[in-house]
């Protein structure tokens, strides 16, 4: 069972990785484009060519043109990421499923990719949002990177144990107030971590507040449409799978 | 749709079945996301290959934090 759930999930998350393409394709590049053109106007350190915008750090790398970057580059991260988190989400569901309040695997699968969506991106963003090309040093893109890692580990685990909480309390306080207990328990966590966490603010003076706007609100915009394909049709799939092999365990 | 079908149905899944699949799996997913994510951007297993140009767009408007 465990394994056709894992077929569905990598399957659900390669269709929603396509949609989220489209999706991105039509309302993040324009922001992209305009960062891009920002940066090669104020080149500092880095360019993406002279010419063809072609992105360049390391000088002899072979170019890759800018159509190619925002068509079939741009599809293979979306699908090959939205098969990679379509396939932990199916396996997050295959042990999650049953142990919580009477659910169907539709609504499981639902929610499991709302709590995804805050966890992995959206409060992590709040923290450390997105950066458009030209912003950001290249110098500390290791440091940045590590942060923002611990800022989604802290913020993935902060999800897992308020859940955790709320549930071992729902049985005594009821489903709701036990609910309440972990989504305060989860916005307590991150907020620390918040604060703990260093900031990091490398905006270079002059870069246009509209265009980082609306590269921002297109890359949540991007994830949350990855993760609601991926829980709306995994949840399907899995709903039909666990029909159709009631008594398979 | 019968409530036989969903009372059974809604039995969680053995641990014994489930944690194989959640280590294995879970490994394969992040090596691929390691892969789409990181790979010659933050750190750099692999050298000489574009990967980095092709995959530029998609891991900006994805989120991931890039030069």
């Amino acid at each position: 069972m465990v394994g056709r759930l894992f077929l569905r999930g990598l399957l659900a998350g390669a269709l929603a990785g396509f949609i989220a393409f489209g999706f991105a394709r039509t309302f993040g590049e324009p922001a992209l484009d305009q960062a891009i053109a920002f940066e090669a106007t104020h080149s500092g350190g880095h360019s993406h060519g002279e010419t063809d915008l072609a992105h360049d750090h390391a000088g002899q790398a072979p170019e890759v043109s800018r159509a190619t970057q925002a068509g079939i580059g741009l599809m293979t991260v979306t699908v090959l990421f939205g098969v990679a988190l379509g396939g932990l989400l199916s396996l997050v569901f295959a042990f999650v499923y049953g142990r919580m309040p009477a659910i169907g695997p539709r609504g499981t699968a639902a929610l499991l990719a709302l709590a995804a969506f805050l966890s992995v991106n959206l409060v992590p963003a709040i923290k450390y949002p997105p950066a458009p090309p030209g912003v950001g040093d290249p110098d500390t893109i290791g440091f940045r990177t590590v942060v923002y890692l611990v800022m989604v580990l802290v913020s993935i685990g902060a999800m897992a144990s308020s859940v955790s909480v709320s549930r071992s309390l729902m049985a005594r306080i009821g489903v709701w107030n036990g609910a309440l207990v972990g989504a305060a328990l989860f916005v307590i966590v991150v907020a620390v971590a918040h604060v703990l966490l260093p900031d990091i603010n490398d905006v270079p003076t002059n870069f246009p507040a509209a265009v980082l706007w609306d590269f921002r609100v297109a890359v949540l915009s991007v994830q949350l449409v990855l993760w609601a394909g991926i829980g709306l049709i995994f949840g399907t799939l899995a709903k039909r799978a666990m029909a159709s092999s009631p008594v398979a365990h | 749709m019968t409530d036989t079908v969903f009372e059974t149905t809604r039995q969680p899944l053995p641990l014994r079945e489930t944690l194989p699949w959640i280590v294995l799996g879970g490994l394969l997913m992040l090596t691929l996301v390691y892969f789409v994510g990181v790979e010659e951007g933050a750190m750099s297993l692999l050298s000489g290959l574009p990967i980095h140009e092709f995959l530029h767009d998609g891991r900006h408007l994805i989120g991931i934090p890039c030069h």
